[in-house]
């Protein structure tokens, strides 16, 4: 009991994260699987959930297409002639 | 109680020049590491005396010879920065040691400022190639073609915590932190069992439980005895076993947790032994599973997973810290390693913003999907390969962190700082404050001593053997009250 305790009290003080703290929040709003799961089964819910599906296939499109843009060009000729020596 | 655990990294990259067919990894290296100039820039000799790499934790020295380069060669490959760390080559790998830390935290703003230097003088030495060769480096271990080169953890710890201790509850923990520390690797080498996506990149590697090499026949515990500190107080504990990281969070973790382990083996509060009936083979074993389940066979006769034994060392790391006083960093990365464990045992796929073996499964995933590429394609290898690259342009790893799609520890602003500024809290402020200041008259350096050329006076070797001392706290005002080494020497002696 005393270890939970001491845990909440931990996350208490835990250092904030910096970066992606849109993305967080954007998580905790669709988190929690349970509720919207819940909502789902009144039409709204279907509609946002849909939605929400729809943002994050393009999401994942922009980042593929990004991929695309920045990915060495003779990629076959490249990983060939990657030879390292041994090291340490 | 446990002694502070300072630590730091070492970190080779791996080099190659595209478009040259004289390219040469050695010279290469040389180039890139003089490409970076400092300023002020001193011509510094790394003070090999100080080295013992043949000595064995266990209590024997090895027969073997010390390299030693002569003075000319000594200065082109080895570079001290004014923030405290080493950039040099070491053999064909460029190498970034970074200065000496307290805690997790520092470590990766510290890792990271790293491979700004390296990416830095990576830019420089561009401009010297030949028309349309270009130098790219990767913060990975292996070329996929059974070639690896390390990422090494260095901890100090207590000279009395038994090494038999260590070695015992460490194989385990070693075993299977890469659920969390794995840095990703499609495919296998070094005669590893066939799979399309694994862990670690080093798994595949490591040979044997305990030794003292680092480049044959690799062992989960090297006993290199090299404390570059008072060694009747301390040991430097070298850890090769890890994966280089981009992930800040995953370097956190890293060093984090293992840290707080080694804290609890110095206090005696690793309780339950984990101990595996073949720690080698599960390392392996561990890193062809991503799902995290596999069983493992322990010496009790139980069988656990990977997690499983990470819940372990967690549940009395918990104990430990609910009855011993712990820093703030170390409570921060107690609840982040619990988050971890909870997620693994869920889904490991939720940490695809977090652990870098995930983000990368998961990137190298939607692209397979999208493209209909095999795992042996070579466009999967290429992402796999320049998720590590350290253009900011071009590195996946770097793309995903500016689209905010990954967690961060640190700031760009505490990055950029510690490029220029030594920790203030340990040793490396001294030397890199030394170097700041005096750069003409700084004669060698190595991590526990720094040496003066003071006109024509004999080199006046100072030395450093406690890591905790040397801060700003204690040195900032006779630094201040010394305006040349002279001076600061006369001061030390006063």
């Amino acid at each position: 009991m005393r270890i939970t305790n001491k845990l909440s009290e931990l996350k208490k003080n835990a250092l904030p994260i910096y970066g992606s703290a849109e993305d967080q929040q954007q998580k905790q709003k669709s988190g929690g699987g349970g509720e919207e799961a819940a909502d789902a089964k009144g039409g709204d819910g279907t509609k946002k959930m849909a939605k929400k599906g729809e943002e994050l296939k393009e999401e994942m499109d922009e980042l593929l297409d990004e991929i695309d843009n920045v990915l060495e060009e003779n990629a076959e000729e490249f990983v060939k002639n990657y030879v390292q020596r041994g090291g340490e | 109680m446990a002694i502070p655990k300072v630590m730091g990294t070492e970190i080779e990259y791996g080099i190659i020049v595209k478009n040259d067919p004289d390219f040469d990894p050695i010279s290469s290296c040389v180039l890139l590491v003089n490409a970076y100039r400092e300023d002020p820039a001193g011509k510094i000799l790394w003070d090999y005396d100080q080295e013992n790499p043949l000595a064995d934790a266990r209590g024997f020295q090895v027969d073997g010879e010390k390299y030693t380069p002569n003075q000319q060669e000594n200065i082109a490959r080895n570079k001290t920065l004014v923030n405290g760390a080493r950039y040099y080559v070491d053999h064909a790998h460029p190498e970034y040691s970074c200065p000496e830390v307290t805690n997790a935290r520092d470590l990766v703003v510290h890792e990271k400022a790293g491979e700004r230097v390296v990416e830095i003088s990576r830019r420089e030495a561009c401009t010297l190639l030949p028309h349309g060769a270009t130098m790219l480096l990767h913060k990975n271990n292996s070329d996929r073609k059974g070639n690896s080169y390390g990422s090494h953890e260095n901890y100090l710890m207590d000279r009395r915590a038994s090494f038999k201790q260590i070695v015992e509850h460490l194989l385990p923990f070693f075993a299977t932190r890469q659920v969390y520390t794995g840095a990703g690797k499609v495919g296998s080498e070094n005669r590893g069992q066939k799979c399309d996506y694994q862990l670690s990149q080093r798994a595949d590697f490591f040979e044997t439980e305990v030794a003292l090499d680092t480049m044959v026949k690799r062992p989960i515990i090297n006993t290199r005895d090299e404390p570059h500190a008072d060694r009747e107080k301390y040991r430097r504990l070298h850890v090769i076993v890890g994966d280089s990281n981009m992930s800040e969070y995953t370097i956190y973790l890293r060093n984090g947790v293992t840290a707080l382990v080694l804290s609890m083996i110095e206090d005696g509060a690793i309780t339950k032994s984990m101990a595996m009936r073949d720690p080698v083979r599960a390392i392996k074993d561990v890193s062809h599973d991503s799902t995290c389940r596999k069983e493992l066979a322990m010496e009790s006769g139980k069988k656990l997973n990977a997690v499983e034994i990470q819940a372990e060392y967690l549940d009395m790391a918990l104990t430990y810290a609910a009855t011993h006083d712990i820093d703030e960093v170390t409570q921060d990365v107690l609840v982040k390693w619990q988050d971890v464990i909870e997620a693994l045992r869920r889904d490991p796929m939720e940490l695809s913003n977090r652990i870098d073996w995930v983000i990368k499964k998961q990137l190298i995933e939607s692209y397979r999907e999208r493209k209909g590429y095999d795992w042996e394609d070579s466009q999967v290898r290429m992402l796999d390969l320049q998720y590590h690259d350290t253009r900011p342009d071009k590195g996946l790893y770097s793309m995903l962190e500016r689209q905010g799609r990954v967690e961060r520890i640190c700031t760009d602003e505490e990055i950029t700082a510690a490029i220029h500024t030594p920790p203030g809290d340990t040793r490396a402020y001294f030397r890199g404050e030394c170097l700041r200041r005096y750069a003409g008259e700084v004669f060698g350096v190595n991590w526990d001593s720094i040496s003066f050329g003071v006109g024509d006076e004999p080199i006046k070797r100072v030395m450093m053997a406690e890591p905790l001392k040397g801060t700003q706290r204690l040195v900032k005002d006779l630094l201040d009250a010394s305006p040349t080494a002279g001076e600061l020497v006369k001061n030390l002696r006063a």
